[in-house]
């Protein structure tokens, strides 16, 4: 048996839903950050195996999600000059910026590439240097030491023809923004297993202090985020709030130094705008001055204009916790997976199209 | 996925360390400029995005298994979280 099948099985899981039951006493609002815990919920039906008394909201933590339409026209913008070809994550390409996406851009012969890795859009620009190669840097700190090493890369071995559009994000900074708002009412947060094996179980303490929050950080197996939600239950249940780490498999305390020094070494934190949240203080990445000519916007003249979310879309609202996807008048009817309006129902890890793909469809 | 071997690494710039993993039959080379640290073949390592995020032998994988199902065991048996797990 694998590893991995010992996580899912009833031997483990059950006892554990057994005990979240008897533990959950009062009703908690329990926040599932990260958007790859969002799906691995809704695929393993982990919802309907847990007491009435817990209410999960999904989080910020849908890397597509968060980039606002502004950001999606930038790369739209890259997409339409000559010379140019965009490299991106696949779950970026049917995004809707200001009604249009990637994907209509290349059906009216934009040049994109779908890559699994941003040091495949260099291998690109390796191989066509007539063409200037443009990386839309979306992703949390999970993502982004593999685009700084990708620039590193790029520098070392003289590629002049590959660029980013800089849209990273950093998680604490969003959370702390999250819970400062008196609306959201969440009693738990469980917090992501990659971003956090960069960043460090101990980086969620400051927020757990502050707000008297019970945080578990978790993996995403289906043991992994019970015993996640456990964890939190017995927290609130006791009110201790604090932080556990529930994944130590691939989480420390102080996360990953060598990934944190490269971000480090190639990006300096600014403001950021998140869809749905507005600007955040010191939750985005941009390039160091001395990796400017990596800056696809300055390198290609694009400005970032503002831009009118989708009219009647609620992603936003859904992305703070503060609604859920049935809703939003547009879930199910006007916006599926299959014609999309909102980031939401694009991604794979977005929280309409977990609900409208395991829900059955209209809420 | 499991590392099944290493290739490069003669030089930083021109021929940089690579890992070759596999998992049900799919084998793919992986960066490691930003794992914990170089894996043997054998270990396993988390991959995002091309890249290798942390290196794990099998008995650290098991071992949050082995806590879950030591807590597990003890629920059914006894109706209660092992000691030292109480609230």
């Amino acid at each position: 048996m694998k590893c991995v099948d010992g996580f899912r099985s009833r031997e483990v899981t059950a006892p554990l839903v057994q005990e979240l039951a008897r533990s959950v006493t009062r009703p908690v609002r329990i926040m599932e950050v990260c958007g790859t815990h969002t799906m691995a919920i809704f695929r393993h039906g982990i919802r309907s195996l847990l007491p009435e008394g817990i209410t999960l909201l999904s989080g910020p933590g849908c890397p597509v999600c968060v980039t606002p339409a502004s950001h999606i026209d930038a790369f739209l913008a890259a997409a339409d000059l000559d010379q140019v070809t965009i490299a991106t994550f696949g779950d970026l390409i049917r995004v809707p910026g200001t009604g249009r996406s990637l994907a209509g851009a290349r059906a009216r012969g934009a040049r994109v590439e779908v890559v699994y890795s941003p040091m495949d859009g260099l291998a690109l620009a390796q191989r066509h240097s007539e063409r200037t190669v443009v990386f839309p840097a979306i992703g949390f700190e999970t993502t982004a030491p593999a685009i700084a090493a990708t620039i590193l890369a790029a520098e070392r071995l003289g590629i002049v023809n590959f660029v980013i559009i800089g849209a990273n994000k950093t998680m604490p900074q969003a959370l702390e923004g999250l819970m400062s708002d008196p609306e959201l009412q969440v009693d738990g947060l469980l917090c992501p297993g990659h971003v956090s094996a960069i960043i460090g179980a101990g980086a969620y303490r400051p927020l757990a202090d502050q707000y008297r929050l019970a945080c578990a950080v978790a993996g995403f197996e289906p043991a992994d985020i019970l015993a996640g939600l456990l964890s939190l239950v017995r927290r609130i249940n006791t009110g201790r709030p604090g932080v556990d780490n529930c994944y130590t498999r691939a989480v420390t305390a102080e996360g990953n130094g060598r990934a944190q020094h490269l971000i480090d070494q190639v990006f300096e934190p600014v403001d950021s705008e998140w869809r749905g949240l507005g600007v955040i203080p010191g939750s985005g990445l941009a390039l160091r001055e001395q990796y400017r000519r990596f800056d696809g916007m300055e390198q290609l003249g694009i400005a970032v204009q503002p831009a009118q979310e989708p009219k009647g879309c609620r992603c936003g609202a859904i992305l703070k916790g503060r609604l859920l996807p049935p809703d939003c008048p547009l879930y199910g009817t006007a916006c599926t997976p299959l014609q999309p309006v909102g980031p939401c129902m694009v991604s794979n890890e977005g929280t309409c199209a977990a609900y409208y793909r395991y829900g059955g469809g209209i809420g | 996925m499991q590392v099944v071997a290493l290739k490069g690494g003669s030089d930083a710039l021109l021929d940089p360390p690579l890992a070759l993993v596999e998992s049900d039959g799919v084998r793919k080379e992986i960066r490691l400029e930003m794992a914990d640290r170089i894996p043997v073949p054998g270990e396993y390592v988390i991959i995002h995005a091309g890249f290798a995020i942390r290196t794990l032998t099998e008995e650290e994988a098991e071992y949050n298994l082995d806590l879950m199902r030591q807590m597990a065991e003890v629920l059914e048996s006894q109706g209660r979280l092992p000691r030292g797990m109480e609230p």
